[in-house]
């Protein structure tokens, strides 16, 4: 794009595309999200490219590749506009029908559409899909009509008019003020109010300051960030910008994990295309304000998503965490004033400058304004990234979006909040999800992970799970953090073994209180929650485990032994076959037995067994 | 520039460094992974401002490039950002992304997150660490596998994920894994015959 000396000019590009973009009978969008990517997307899109061409439809359809849609249970996902015609698990050889049936003509593919697994009926588009309609998707729309290495679509769809306004109408004081008033508060985990954070920064001494996004998202078994830095990196741009302006920050950086490629490459895009329009650079659109971004690259440490480690690890040193006594907004970055919010809180900001802290403020509740996006995984039948405005209960994100459990699995928990949350039962399921109750329960929103957990799942094996994790990131620098952890994983270990005692669960609380009170960071202090919460609620899992040296679910190895159902069994020989370790012995048609000295519980017979004979004891 | 071999300090990594595995098993790496060209770390170096905070995003670079960080790379780089060689090890040693040691031909990654692990990831992991025999992080001897654990690849939707040489393979189960590990094996062991027919000829 052209270099963009005024606002005018923006207008005028923006203008032009409106006018290309009617020329364009149909949009053809296929989702190139990473999740939709390993089940292969990108042959979709390629087959989808030559259909066109066949069909000699190539210059009267847009063909787009965008973000996550968010429904990455379905992928690869195709939506055919206008109408919105939602296709799912398409194969490149699907793609021809498509084309032929509702590009050329306004037909629908029907084997291709979603069905709704609770009625049985067919849902075209994804206003009909339950999993889209119990939503309210204000950032994650946007990803569905901007291919986020075209400009030119965030531009079409109002893009950087947000930043207009802020330089052509309002003082950095305003923008602050608007902020404020909105309610925003920070989507990483802290839930600190932007606006304040914004104005202490605004207000610390110095003259060079930084504003910095965190997409280090280190939580396992979360990807918001990289659904919202993925698919619209120039929200994320645009928010920082209009932060730049009301901190006084020249330059920016974005922080993001290298385990995520594409939003690496997506933000690099990005950036160089704003930089080339004028958006990024000096005396942006000719107002005189300058401000530039560099990305920067994690390289695989979970302690550097905690600000103070985030801004060592950019300056190049390990990501060790300091003492906060002096917050970051004061001497942060190279010991000047630094300004870090997470990706979300960031792509929230043009929407709220450009609808004002009212709407935004209208959504949520008393403490925790707006909505928030949150991916929903594990156990549950609709997995993907969802987006729900703050107050919904648990139990509306888990059954009416995620449609409850798997093949008719009993769902018990939600464990939120990564590492530093915890997990949550049924009987807190009515619970609105905001920052305050979720605290109040034991857990925390953080930056807004939600697997679901089955009968299947065993509560000491999650905390036994989360204390391996988080000893192996404790950066070490503090006692209570790094030999804390390593001594409840011990006492847990020796649960899940078989060798608790009663005296194990007091000792738990007591090395978790400590390791909370005294630990340096903001995620030592959190480390215990996963302990913590699933002693207080799933104390009886523990006590079976302890006294029955037995694991209700199935998990605890230690615990179990697999066995063959000899009523069930037919003799197939199925998982004799399969069985890599020679454990499996028996004549064809005649019950098989599994020798428990040889089986190493890996569970290939289970999976493989089409008559559900194997049972784990 | 001094590229002698430099004597690291101990540490996780520093006692295999590539030039002390047997000839036999280098051999039958990539040629990027046999010997690191120095020039390439040169290119990678001269791309970047010569800065201390460029070192992450060198040893990134470093780590694409060549599988691992060798030992005369971090000399290179100690020199070229103004950096003691001691910091450029005790970042390269911190962080998960970079191996100090080279790596297999072919990588296997299973994903350990919360929404992989709850979906039975643990036994995708003991059965591909117990088929090869190794310990998360270790290469089998013939330098074919290395076995590497990613907390998550913010595909939580597909899990179990594994990924192998990039390719991201979704809801995994141990039988398939290690089917995919046999037929990797079959298609090395058919471009070596080839390659030995090619000899001979």
């Amino acid at each position: 794009m052209q270099k963009l000396g005024c606002v005018a000019e923006l207008d005028g590009v923006r203008e032009e595309l409106a006018v290309e973009r009617q020329a364009a009978r149909k949009v053809v969008t296929v989702c190139g999200g990473t999740g939709c990517r390993a089940p292969g997307c990108m042959p979709v899109v390629e087959a989808a490219r030559r259909q066109l061409e066949r069909q000699g439809l190539t210059d009267s359809t847009r063909l787009r590749v965008t973000g996550c849609h968010g429904f990455c249970e379905q992928g690869p996902i195709v939506v055919v506009d206008p109408g919105g015609l939602f296709y799912r698990h398409v194969d490149p050889e699907d793609v021809g029908e498509i084309i032929a049936v509702s590009v050329a003509r306004d037909g629908a593919v029907e084997r291709l559409l979603y069905v709704d697994p609770v009625e049985g009926k067919v849902r075209p588009t994804e206003s009909d899909i339950p999993f889209y309609v119990a939503q309210d998707r204000v950032l994650l729309d946007q990803n569905r009509v901007v291919d986020p290495c075209a400009i030119e679509d965030y531009i079409a769809i109002g893009g950087y008019t947000a930043l207009v306004k802020v330089l052509t109408g309002m003082t950095p004081e305003s923008v602050i003020e608007e902020v404020k008033a909105s309610g925003l508060r920070g989507r990483g985990g802290g839930g600190f109010p932007t606006g304040r954070k914004w104005e202490l920064c605004r207000a610390a001494h110095g003259t060079e300051r930084f504003v910095i996004c965190n997409a280090d998202e280190g939580d396992p078994g979360a990807f918001m960030d990289q659904g919202i830095l993925e698919g619209n990196p120039h929200s994320v741009l645009e928010g920082m910008l209009i932060g730049a302006y009301a901190i006084g920050a020249r330059r920016g950086y974005v922080y993001v994990r290298h385990e995520y490629p594409l939003a690496v490459h997506h933000a690099h895009v990005a950036v160089a295309e704003a930089q080339e329009a004028g958006l990024l650079g000096d005396n942006i659109l000719g107002t005189g304000f300058s401000f530039d971004v560099r990305i920067a690259r994690g390289a695989g440490a979970f302690i550097c998503g905690e600000s103070t480690a985030l801004m060592a690890s950019l300056e190049g040193g390990v990501g060790e965490p300091r003492p906060k006594d002096v917050h970051t907004v004061e001497e942060g970055l190279w010991r000047r004033p630094s300004n870090l919010n997470n990706v979300e809180t960031w792509a929230n900001v043009p929407r709220i400058v450009n609808n004002g802290a009212a709407w935004f403020a209208a959504k949520g509740t008393e403490g925790s304004k707006g909505t928030k996006v949150f991916s929903l995984t594990g156990q549950v039948k609709n997995t993907g990234l969802i987006e729900v405005a703050m107050g919904t209960s648990l139990r509306t994100i888990v059954y009416d979006i995620g449609g409850g459990g798997v093949n008719g699995h009993r769902i018990k928990a939600v464990q939120t909040g990564g590492p530093s949350g915890g997990c949550l039962p049924v009987e807190c399921f009515d619970l609105p999800v905001d920052f305050d109750t979720l605290a109040e329960a034991g857990s925390m929103v953080g930056s807004g992970g939600m697997v679901v957990m089955d009968e299947r799942t065993c509560m000491v094996d999650v905390a036994q799970y989360f204390l391996r994790f988080l000893q192996d990131e404790s950066c070490g620098k503090c006692v209570p953090c790094r030999l804390g952890i390593a001594r409840m994983l011990e006492v847990v270990t020796d649960i899940a073994e078989g060798r608790g005692t009663e005296e194990d669960l007091a000792l738990l609380e007591d090395v978790a209180e400590t390791v909370a009170e005294t630990s340096l960071c903001a995620l030592g202090k959190t480390a215990p929650n996963p302990v913590l919460s699933t002693l207080r609620y799933f104390r009886s899992e523990y006590g079976t485990h302890i006294r029955e040296k037995r694991c209700p679910a199935g998990v605890c190895r230690a615990l179990v032994r697999y066995e063959i159902d000899a009523e069930k069994c037919t003799g197939c020989g199925v998982c004799l076959r399969a069985c890599p370790h020679e454990a499996i012995a028996g004549e064809r048609k005649q019950a098989h037995v599994i020798s428990a000295g040889v089986c190493v519980k890996c569970g290939i017979c289970r999976d493989e067994c089409k008559f559900d004979a194997v049972a784990i004891l | 520039m001094s590229v002698e071999q430099p004597t690291l300090p101990g540490g996780k990594g520093a006692k295999a460094s590539c030039d002390s595995r047997p000839r036999l098993t280098a051999e039958r790496r990539n040629t990027h992974q046999r010997t690191m060209p120095m020039d390439a770390v040169l290119q990678i170096l001269e791309r970047r401002e010569p800065a201390p905070h460029q070192l992450i995003e060198v040893l990134l670079d470093i780590q694409d490039e060549c599988g691992h960080i060798p030992q005369a790379a971090m000399i290179l780089v100690a020199e070229h950002l103004k950096l003691p060689l001691i910091e450029v090890f005790r970042v390269a040693s911190f962080y998960k992304a970079f191996a100090l040691t080279p790596r297999g031909r072919h990588i296997i990654t299973v994903c350990v997150g919360t929404a992989c692990h709850v979906r039975g990831s643990p036994r995708m992991l003991d059965e591909v660490l117990g088929f090869l025999g190794l310990e998360p992080g270790q290469t089998t001897e013939d330098g074919l596998f290395t076995v590497e654990c990613v907390n998550c690849l913010g595909c939580c939707a597909l899990g179990p994920v594994i990924v192998l040489d990039g390719e991201y393979h979704d809801h995994m189960t141990p039988a398939k894994l290690r089917k995919l590990i046999q037929s990797v094996r079959e298609a090395e062991k058919e471009v070596l015959t080839h390659a030995e027919a090619g000899v001979r000829c």
